[in-house]
């Protein structure tokens, strides 16, 4: 069948399998021949889950199998999403520890993409609440992995983009929360360097991002919205919130920051909207209290808004640049976005914290993440980027990437030959493949 | 008292689906399969998820001589039991192999039939109960893609509605609900192009049953749309239908 990532760019013919339990994966394993890549949602961008001769669909293995309501450890199998992990334990008491911009992701993506959210700066990424993983490796072996046993496949298939092997189950840690709401700040900044300066007096705010708008040029150069968060405790809540403690009620009637348009998507729409939601962002600068759905996952109000981009879909960039150059990278690649006059809607800054890890992508530093939508210009865009990122330090984020090149993702992590060199040696290369780890020879 | 569900065919997507609807509003869960000791995780995932009852139970839907003895041996006699039970096999192989041809309409229609009659009959004893059918919307019209499963599930969709038909008249209290999934994503059309509009997910088919039972609804299209589409397809003159392939 026809398969793509979010952005809808590449799409590929796959034959796709949708094994129901652990043997059903054993078996795939066993009759493949020519290599496979585990999918989970679907929710990376480009071709990290996709492979024509074989796409293992784990989907179909969504069995929570045990939770502990003292410590919060949910062990589950891979094909479960946070959303269902939401839906029943925040009732309980208990949220994702880290979670990325989307909820619709299944535990086995999170782990093999190592996903980060906005309290990366504090708490580290998704890994970093990983126990144990059990992995189905080449050789047909089920190894349970963790910090001490089978240390080094664990290390590398947190954040090994499925090229390890197939992630069965996973036993992680929630947080403990209070309520489902979130105290929110809201501060406006008119420029990059203001921007980074709230994030580096935030360090101790839970979570923080930034909205930025990359179409504003000259002086006004990385204008942004930071936006903080804290869970809220049960006394920060009004008796309306009170009474729907869990958010349990308010869902479905979702606050969207300002209704997404439907308009043609050129530069200067797009100037607009940005220009709009600064003022809208400026106006309701300070705290508020939203519902966790509102404040992590606004995009996921609006379902399938991937088809807004049309019919050729679109592609994001994201990169880390290092902390001591971040503020140099961040304004050459603004300016030739700017440049460009290819707009971005989702423009996303964040402070990331230390972070040493095998394969994973963050590392101490700012990420920047923009749309773009796929059209002819659009790799020479993303070329340039690279340049600047790399000229800079930075690195990629294979989740969300279509369009990088083996050279250019060499010369940005000198991890990548440690990577492959795993590969070769653990008979994992034969078996694990993707178009994404095709296109960049891993 | 507790309220109890069976769900026989439980080691399919739809089947667990709505094992987890019916355990999500506190329903004991009885689950049937044939290799039920399989279902062991599909316990531990009903315990950890709603923290409920559940208990395992082998069952050969083709075994008639066993229906009997399978039902007394359940815990106690479930208020709602919903038949996942079902075969598509290969077309192909069903148009030249006999053996094929019975298995797809003895799995889709005779064993749940059967299955069904002996629970209907002590549900009328008691005075109370749903029972809920998985047919299928290929079973209105027989096409030359799947017409040996079409044809098995037009005949259990013709029991449901007699059943039902039955039970209604007499007011046993019992009552039957007939489900048209439409397409679902589930190990029956895995690999298959089907269009994203027109395919249910398995929990949303789970949900929907929950629903149809609390509400005492005789025939439903989890997806509205069906029923239209099943509408134009039973219009279309026989002439004309013949020569098409859809
Ligand atoms: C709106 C949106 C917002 C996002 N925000 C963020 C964000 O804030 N932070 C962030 O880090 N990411 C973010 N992402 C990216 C997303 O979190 C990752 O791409 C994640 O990996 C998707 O999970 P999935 O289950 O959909 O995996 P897929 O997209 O299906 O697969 C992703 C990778 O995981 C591998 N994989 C999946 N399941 C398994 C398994 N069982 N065993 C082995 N390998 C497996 C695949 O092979 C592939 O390499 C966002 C994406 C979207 C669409
Ligand atoms: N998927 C769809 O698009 C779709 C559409 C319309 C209707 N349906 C119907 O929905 C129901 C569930 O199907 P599914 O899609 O979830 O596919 P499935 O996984 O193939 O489910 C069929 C189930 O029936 C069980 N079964 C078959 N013969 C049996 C027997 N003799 N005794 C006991 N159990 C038996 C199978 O058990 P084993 O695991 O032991 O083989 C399997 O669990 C079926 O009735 C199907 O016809 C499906």
């Amino acid at each position: 069948m026809k398969l793509s990532g979010w952005g809808r760019f590449p799409q590929a013919e796959c034959a796709v399998v949708r094994p129901r339990d652990v043997a059903g994966v054993e078996s795939a394993l066993a009759r493949n021949a020519g290599g496979l890549i585990a999918r989970g949602n679907g929710r990376a961008y480009g071709d990290s889950a996709l492979n024509p001769a074989q796409t293992l669909d784990m989907r179909g293995l969504d069995r929570v199998l045990a939770f502990d309501e003292q410590t919060g450890q949910v062990v589950a199998e891979a094909g479960v999403l946070l959303a269902d992990l939401i839906e029943l334990f925040l009732p309980r008491g208990w949220f994702p520890s880290v979670t990325p911009g989307t909820k619709f992701v299944s535990l086995g993506g999170a782990i093999a993409s190592d996903v980060h959210g906005k309290n990366h700066h504090k708490h580290g990424s998704f890994g970093a609440f990983v126990d144990w993983i059990d992995v189905l490796g080449s050789d047909g072996v089920i190894r349970r992995a963790s910090r001490d046993e089978e240390a080094e496949l664990f290390g590398w298939t947190v954040g090994g983009m499925g090229l390890t092997g197939v992630i069965l189950r996973a036993a992680l840690r929630l947080t403990r929360v209070q309520t489902g709401w979130i105290k929110q700040t809201m501060r406006p900044a008119p420029d990059l360097a203001t921007a980074m300066a709230l994030f580096e007096q935030a360090q101790d705010a839970t979570y923080s991002v930034g909205w930025i708008d990359c179409l504003a040029s000259g002086a006004a150069t990385g204008r942004s919205l930071v936006m903080l968060g804290e869970h809220a405790t049960l006394s920060d809540l009004t008796e309306k919130q009170h009474a729907d403690r869990w958010v349990e009620k308010s869902r479905g009637k979702k606050s969207v920051p300002l209704d997404f348009p439907s308009f043609a998507l050129n530069s200067l729409s797009v100037k607009a909207f940005n220009t709009l939601y600064y003022a809208n962002g400026r106006r309701q600068a300070g705290a508020s209290l939203i519902d966790y759905d509102s404040y992590f996952y606004p995009l996921d109000a609006i379902l399938e808004w991937n088809r807004i981009y049309g019919r050729t879909g679109f592609a994001q960039f994201q990169c880390v640049i290092p902390l001591k150059a971040s503020h140099a990278g961040l304004t050459a690649m603004l300016g030739e976005i700017a440049r460009s006059g290819q707009g971005s809607f989702l423009a996303v800054l964040k402070r990331m914290g230390a972070q040493d890890s095998p394969f994973s992508f963050p590392m101490e530093g700012y990420t920047l993440a923009l749309d773009f939508p796929m059209r002819q210009q659009t790799p020479g865009l993303f070329a340039e980027l690279e340049a600047i990122a790399i000229d800079h330090g930075g690195r990629f984020y294979l989740a969300k990437d279509s369009l990088l090149t083996p050279e250019r993702l060499r010369l940005s992590d000198p991890r990548v030959k440690a990577f492959t060199q795993m590969r070769e040696a653990s008979g994992a290369a034969a078996r694990f493949r993707s178009l994404q780890s095709e296109r960049l020879a891993l | 008292m507790t309220q109890s569900v069976l769900i026989i065919g439980a080691r399919s997507d739809i089947g667990i689906a709505a094992a987890r609807a019916f355990a999500a509003k506190g329903y004991a869960v009885q689950l049937a399969a044939r290799n039920a000791p399989a279902l062991a995780d599909d316990r531990k995932d009903l315990i950890a998820r709603y923290g409920a009852q559940v208990s395992l139970h082998e069952v050969d839907a083709l075994d008639l001589s066993s229906h009997e003895a399978f039902v007394a041996g359940l815990p106690v006699l479930p208020g709602v039991v919903v038949c996942t039970v079902g075969f598509m096999g290969e077309q192909k192989q069903n148009e030249t192999s006999l053996a094929e041809m019975a298995r797809v309409m003895r799995s889709n229609f005779e064993g749940p039939a059967s299955l069904f009659t002996v629970l209907a009959n002590k549900m009328v004893a008691r005075g109370s109960g749903t029972l809920v059918g998985i047919s299928s919307v290929a079973g209105e019209r027989g096409r030359a893609a799947n017409y040996v499963y079409g044809s098995a599930k037009a005949g259990f969709t013709a029991f449901l509605s007699g059943l039902r038909n039955r039970l209604a008249k007499d007011k046993t209290g019992v009552h039957v609900v007939t489900v048209l999934p439409g397409f679902v994503r589930t190990a029956m059309t895995q690999g298959l192009d089907l269009p994203a509009k027109l395919t249910a997910e398995p929990a949303e088919v789970g949900n929907a049953i929950f629903k149809a039972v609390e509400k005492g609804k005789d025939v439903i299209y989890v997806r509205p749309v069906w029923q239209g589409i099943m509408l134009a397809i039973r219009k279309i003159p026989e002439f004309q239908f013949k020569k098409m392939s859809i």
